[in-house]
């Protein structure tokens, strides 16, 4: 760093959950991201700091963090956008375990896309036979609106509801359980259905929409867990949920 | 929350709402008009229709009520699944002991 660079201070949360911020100068470059803020530091300042990354263009979802008090993916935000008062505050997701200082735990994020019965189950038909799925179904087009998530934990920290309980599944687990229960070709979407309307599942859900604001890549889970409650709602009163 | 306390927790506050607006009418009517106690208990005694009015209102407010507590309680307090049930169980039993009584207070008594 030279003496007529223009700086600008980065507070950066170090330590496990009991830790504190520690101050950093950084210098301002032009289209700079929070994640190479991050990266400038790790590599001039401090290389004890720990942090996650990988692609840095917005697809692997690793990098989220909590900037100026609100989760986003940090490759993906220009300083410029978020810096307020010529200071920024990097902290580590909320409403998971800090492992070290940037670096969260998120083996209960994912326990959860596992609870919620997001994975594929195979139905009975040929194994030789590609099942047909038409492109302008409702479920294909529901299916379409969600997949795209990058399992980033952004909605999952922003929820206010995994906030007061930790054993609701949250929104990235539900919506990814509604993109599954649209797949037509899992044999066994009524299992979806029953994971997903535990004690702890979707109807637990307030419609705070913080979620769908949050999103990096502009999904709705809210909409999802909507279509997650109708379809459990009617498959119960059916007595499919047994 | 369970799709039934789901479906109960909707629906009666779907039920609630023409009730609510009833009720409020009617309170404002009663007093705009200037009627007395003694004159709005004559109307409402021995009236099947305000019983079975107050009777829908307190079985789906008490419910309400019930299901609302326990969520509040398991989200905002330390308390477990069975205490928050349990406690939102008890809270449905009162609201419908205590609205029965005023029911019949009004229509019987």
């Amino acid at each position: 760093m030279t003496s007529q660079e223009r700086t600008f201070q980065v507070d950066i949360w170090r330590g496990d959950e009991n830790g504190e911020y520690q101050p950093f100068e950084v210098p301002e470059r032009e289209n700079q991201t929070v994640l190479d803020v991050v990266t400038y530091i790790q590599r001039h300042l401090d290389p004890a700091l720990a942090y996650r990354f990988a692609c840095r263009v917005g697809v692997c979802g690793s990098c989220a963090m909590t900037v100026n008090g609100r989760p986003r993916w940090t490759c993906r935000t220009h300083v410029s956008r978020v810096v307020k008062n010529g200071k920024l505050t990097i902290a580590p997701l909320t409403n998971l375990p800090v492992i070290r200082d940037l670096v969260t735990d998120m083996t209960p994020f994912f326990e959860k896309w596992r609870d919620a019965r997001g994975r594929f189950v195979a139905g009975d038909g040929p194994k030789n036979e590609l099942a047909p799925v038409e492109p302008e179904s409702n479920e294909r087009a529901a299916a379409s609106e969600a997949i795209e998530c990058i399992n980033c934990g952004v909605c999952y920290s922003a929820c206010d509801v995994v906030s007061w309980r930790d054993d609701y599944l949250g929104p990235a687990a539900l919506n990814r359980a509604w993109a599954a229960w649209n797949d037509v070709r899992d044999g066994d979407r009524t299992g979806i259905l029953k994971a997903v309307s535990q004690g702890t599942g979707c109807h637990t859900c307030h419609t705070h929409q913080s979620c769908a604001e949050h999103c990096p890549v502009a999904l709705n889970p809210t909409f999802s867990i909507a279509g997650l409650k109708r379809a459990s709602l009617k498959a119960k009163l059916k007595g499919q949920l047994r | 929350m369970s799709p039934v306390s789901y479906l109960l927790q909707r629906g009666t506050a779907m039920l609630m709402v023409p009730l609510i607006i009833t009720h409020l009418a009617v309170i404002i009517m009663a007093v705009q008009g200037g009627l007395s106690a003694e004159e709005i208990l004559s109307r409402t005694h021995g009236s099947m229709m305000w019983a079975g009015f107050y009777g829908l209102f307190v079985f789906a407010a008490s419910i309400h009520a019930g299901i609302g507590m326990q969520t509040i309680l398991r989200e905002w307090t330390p308390l477990g699944r069975l205490a928050s049930a349990n406690i939102g169980h008890a809270l449905i039993a009162i609201l419908w002991v205590l609205g029965a009584r005023a029911i019949y207070a009004v229509v019987w008594a």
